[in-house]
C-alpha cells in the first residue's frame, strides 16, 4: 500500500495521512494509491502539512508498518529515549521498528 | 569572556524581530517552504525525523554560568528537558515547534546567544581549543583571534553565498584538541622571534571526501591574519564548484588545483589585497583582548589534592587536565555515562553545570568537539566538592579518551540525513567495554561513529571510527582503523566488508584484543596501529 506523511506544518510532529485529515499514528494511515502526490500538494498549500511525501508501507495483524526503518522510527520515536515515544508505557511498543 | 557592545546586541535582536515576522508570515501561508527554508536554516532551524530542530551557535565552545543556564531553561521550557552537544560545540534541540521558535532566539538574545551561522553555505560558528586560555603550552591565547574572525564573518556579505559552509578554526598549542586540520582552514598561532602569527592550513575536511588539511602558509602576522583569510575565501568563492554540491567544498578545490596553484592564487589575491589597506584595525583586537585577560586567580593555593576517596581519585588522574595556574585545574565533564547518548544532557544537568561554572570556575565554561563540557579555572581544593555534585547528577564517569568516550551524531534516531543509527552502538560499546579496569588498560582510544557519509561524528578520524550504511533498508557499519583528529591528523581506512550492529561491536573487540596482544612498552592503540599496519588487524576481524 501506499500511505501519505509528511510534518505538521506548526508543531513538527510527524503525521499520516488518514483518510479524513492527518493522524499521529501510523495505524490510522489509509491507502493513498496514485493520489498521494496531489493529496501531499493540496494538504501543503492549506497549511496542514510541511515535507509530505508518499512512502511504501504493508498492513499486517499488527498494522501498518512503513517499508523503511526511517519511517519505521518516525513512527514511533527515537529508539534511545522510548519514554519520548508514542508509546512510552508499552516495553514492546518498539518490537517492529528495527 | 567576550561581552555584546551595542552593535552587536542590536544585530542579533534585530534577527530575532526579523525572524519572527517570517515565521509568522510562513504560518499564514504567506511564504511557501521553498521560500521559508533558506531562511529559517539561516536560523539553525531544521525539519528533522520526529520536529524542527534549532542549532544554537556556541562561538568557539565558551560558555556563561548565565548562558549555560538558559539553554537548561530553554530545554526545560520548549523542547522535552533536555539538549544535544555537538561535535561542532553547539547545542541542538530535537523538539521544537515551529511557532516557539522566535520566542526562542529571544530568549537566546537575553544572554547574547543566537543560531546564526548555524546552517547554510556561509561561514560556520568559528571553533577553536576547549583548553584556550588555560593551557601551558600555548604561543597565545586563540580566542581573542576566534572572536574577531566571528565578528568578521558575521553576515559577511561577500560569503553568505559561498559555495558550500566553511568551517574554520583557531588552535595555539602543539596539542590539537580541536581538529583543527580536519576544517576548511585551520589556523595554529604560533610565536616567531617574538612575534605572534598564524601557521595557516586549508583545504581540510571530513564528509564523503576526507582530507587533512596541508599548509599552505607558514607564517602570517597577527594583523594581517584577517586580510589572509579573505584573500583564501576569495579564491574559493570564485572558482569552488557551484555545480556539484559533492565537489563544492574547498577541500576538492584546492585537492584538484593543487597546493602549489592555490596557494599561488591566493598569494596573488593578497596581493592585489593588501595594495588597498584593507587589513581590519588593531584596534578592534585590542578592543577584544582584554576580555579574555585571566579572572583573578588566587596565589599561593597548594597544588596538592587529598585523594583518600578512591573513586574521586579515579576520576583526578582521568578528569582533570594541567592548568598554567598553580592551585587551579581544568576539570572535563563527561557526557558519556555507562549505556547513555553521547553529548545529551538535560536541563537538570545543564543547570547544575552552570551553577558548578559560577561557584567553581569564574563563571564560565567550554563545550568540546568530543561532546563533553569543560569547567577551565577550578580551584585544586575545590575538585571534590565538584565530583561530588556531578556524581550525584551522573556526570562523574572517568573515561575522557578511553575507549567509552564515544563521540557519535545523532543519526537515524533523530537526522532526516542518516543512514544508520549511532546512538544504539555507541550504548551497546559503552556497555561491552564499561570495565573501568579494562578501558584503563586499553588507555587512549577514540571511537568516532557517524550515521552518514556527512560523518558529523567524525568517524574518519576515530582511531576506530564506525560509519552506519544503508544496505537494502537494513543497517550496516563499516568499520574503519587509524584515524586521528589530533596533530598527528590521519583519515582512518576500511577494514573491509560491513557488520551487524552487533557484528562491528565484536569486530571492535577482536580489534582491542590484538592490539593488548601486540602493544610495545608505551604504545597507543593508533602507535600500534601505525606499527603493524591494517594486515593483521584484518586477518583479526574476518579471520
Amino acid at each position: 500500500m501506499k500511505i501519505l506523511t509528511g510534518n505538521d506544518l506548526s508543531t513538527g510532529d510527524v503525521i499520516w495521512w488518514a483518510g479524513d485529515g492527518w493522524s499521529r499514528q501510523v495505524g490510522e494511515s489509509v491507502d493513498v494509491g496514485d493520489k498521494g502526490n496531489d493529496l501531499a500538494r493540496a494538504e501543503e498549500a492549506a497549511l496542514r502539512v510541511v515535507g509530505a511525501y508518499v512512502i511504501d508501507a504493508s498492513r499486517d495483524e499488527g498494522g501498518v508498518r512503513p517499508a523503511h526503518i526511517k519511517d519505521r522510527i518516525r513512527a514511533l520515536g527515537p529508539t534511545v529515549r522510548p519514554d519520548l515515544t508514542l508509546k512510552p508505557n508499552d516495553a514492546d511498543a518498539g518490537n517492529w521498528v528495527i | 569572556m567576550y561581552r555584546y557592545d551595542s552593535y552587536d546586541q542590536s544585530i542579533v535582536d534585530a534577527r530575532v524581530e526579523e525572524f519572527r515576522d517570517q515565521t509568522q508570515r510562513r504560518l499564514a501561508g504567506q511564504l511557501t517552504e521553498d521560500q521559508f527554508k533558506p531562511l529559517r536554516l539561516m536560523n539553525g532551524l531544521y525539519l528533522q525525523l520526529h520536529a524542527y530542530m534549532l542549532r544554537v551557535a556556541i562561538p568557539y565552545g565558551t560558555l556563561s554560568a548565565k548562558q549555560m543556564r538558559k539553554l537548561g531553561e530553554i530545554a526545560a521550557k520548549y523542547d522535552k528537558g533536555y539538549g544535544h552537544f555537538t561535535t561542532r560545540t553547539n547545542l541542538q534541540y530535537n523538539w521544537i515547534k515551529l511557532a516557539d521558535a522566535p520566542d526562542i532566539l529571544a530568549e537566546l538574545a537575553t544572554v547574547e546567544m543566537h543560531a546564526i551561522q548555524t546552517s547554510g553555505n556561509c561561514i560556520r560558528n568559528i571553533s577553536s581549543d576547549q583548553y584556550a586560555g588555560v593551557s601551558a603550552d600555548e604561543a597565545t591565547d586563540p580566542r581573542p583571534w576566534a572572536e574577531l574572525l566571528r565578528q568578521w564573518s558575521t553576515f559577511h556579505p561577500e560569503f553568505t553565498y559561498l559555495p558550500r559552509k566553511f568551517k574554520i578554526c583557531v588552535i595555539a598549542s602543539k596539542e590539537d584538541r580541536a581538529a583543527m586540520r580536519l576544517h576548511d582552514i585551520g589556523l595554529k598561532l604560533v610565536s616567531r622571534d617574538g612575534q605572534i602569527g598564524a601557521e595557516v592550513y586549508a583545504g581540510g575536511g571530513m564528509g564523503r571526501t576526507p582530507m587533512v588539511a596541508p599548509q599552505i602558509k607558514d607564517f602570517v602576522p597577527e594583523d594581517e591574519i584577517v586580510s589572509y583569510l579573505e584573500a583564501c575565501l576569495r579564491v574559493y568563492n570564485r572558482y569552488g564548484r557551484r555545480d556539484n554540491k559533492y565537489k563544492a567544498r574547498i577541500k576538492i578545490l584546492v585537492h584538484e588545483l593543487g597546493v602549489e596553484e592555490y596557494k599561488r592564487q591566493v598569494e596573488e589575491e593578497y596581493a592585489h589585497m593588501k595594495q588597498l589597506g584593507l587589513n581590519p584595525p588593531t584596534e578592534e583586537l585590542d578592543r577584544i583582548r582584554p576580555f579574555f585577560a585571566n579572572p583573578a586567580y588566587e596565589q599561593g593555593l597548594a597544588d596538592e589534592i587529598d585523594r583518600a576517596d578512591p573513586a574521586f581519585a579515579l576520576w583526578v588522574d582521568r578528569q582533570v587536565a594541567a592548568h598554567k595556574q598553580p592551585g587551579y585545574a581544568i576539570v572535563n565533564i563527561s557526557l558519556k555515562p555507562k549505556g547513555g547518548i553521547p553529548g545529551d544532557a538535560s536541563a537538570e544537568q545543564i543547570g547544575l553545570v552552570a551553577d558548578l561554572a559560577e561557584t567553581y570556575s569564574f563563571d564560565e565554561l567550554r563545550v568540546t568537539h568530543a561532546q563533553n563540557l569543560v569547567l577551565p579555572h577550578v580551584k585544586k581544593a575545590d575538585l571534590y566538592a565538584i565530583w561530588q555534585k556531578l556524581d550525584e547528577a551522573g556526570l562523574a564517569e572517568a573515561n575522557l579518551d578511553l575507549i567509552t568516550d564515544i563521540i557519535a551524531c545523532p543519526g537515524l534516531d533523530y537526522c532526516s540525513l542518516a543512514n544508520a543509527r549511532s546512538i544504539p552502538l555507541a550504548q551497546k560499546l559503552s556497555e561491552r567495554f564499561a570495565d573501568a579496569g579494562r578501558q584503563k588498560d586499553l588507555g587512549e582510544l577514540k571511537v568516532k561513529i557517524s550515521g552518514c557519509i556527512n560523518a558529523c561524528g567524525h568517524h574518519h578520524a576515530g582511531h576506530i571510527g564506525v560509519l552506519g550504511v544503508d544496505r537494502k533498508g537494513v543497517e550496516n557499519f563499516q568499520l574503519s582503523l587509524g584515524g586521528s583528529g589530533a596533530e598527528d591528523a590521519a583519515v582512518g581506512q576500511i577494514t573491509g566488508p560491513g557488520f551487524s550492529e552487533d557484528g562491528v561491536v565484536d569486530a571492535i573487540e577482536k580489534v582491542t584484543d590484538l592490539y593488548l596482544a601486540e602493544r610495545e612498552e608505551g604504545e597507543r592503540f593508533l602507535d600500534t596501529y601505525r606499527r603493524l599496519g591494517m594486515k593483521p588487524f584484518k586477518e583479526a576481524i574476518y579471520g
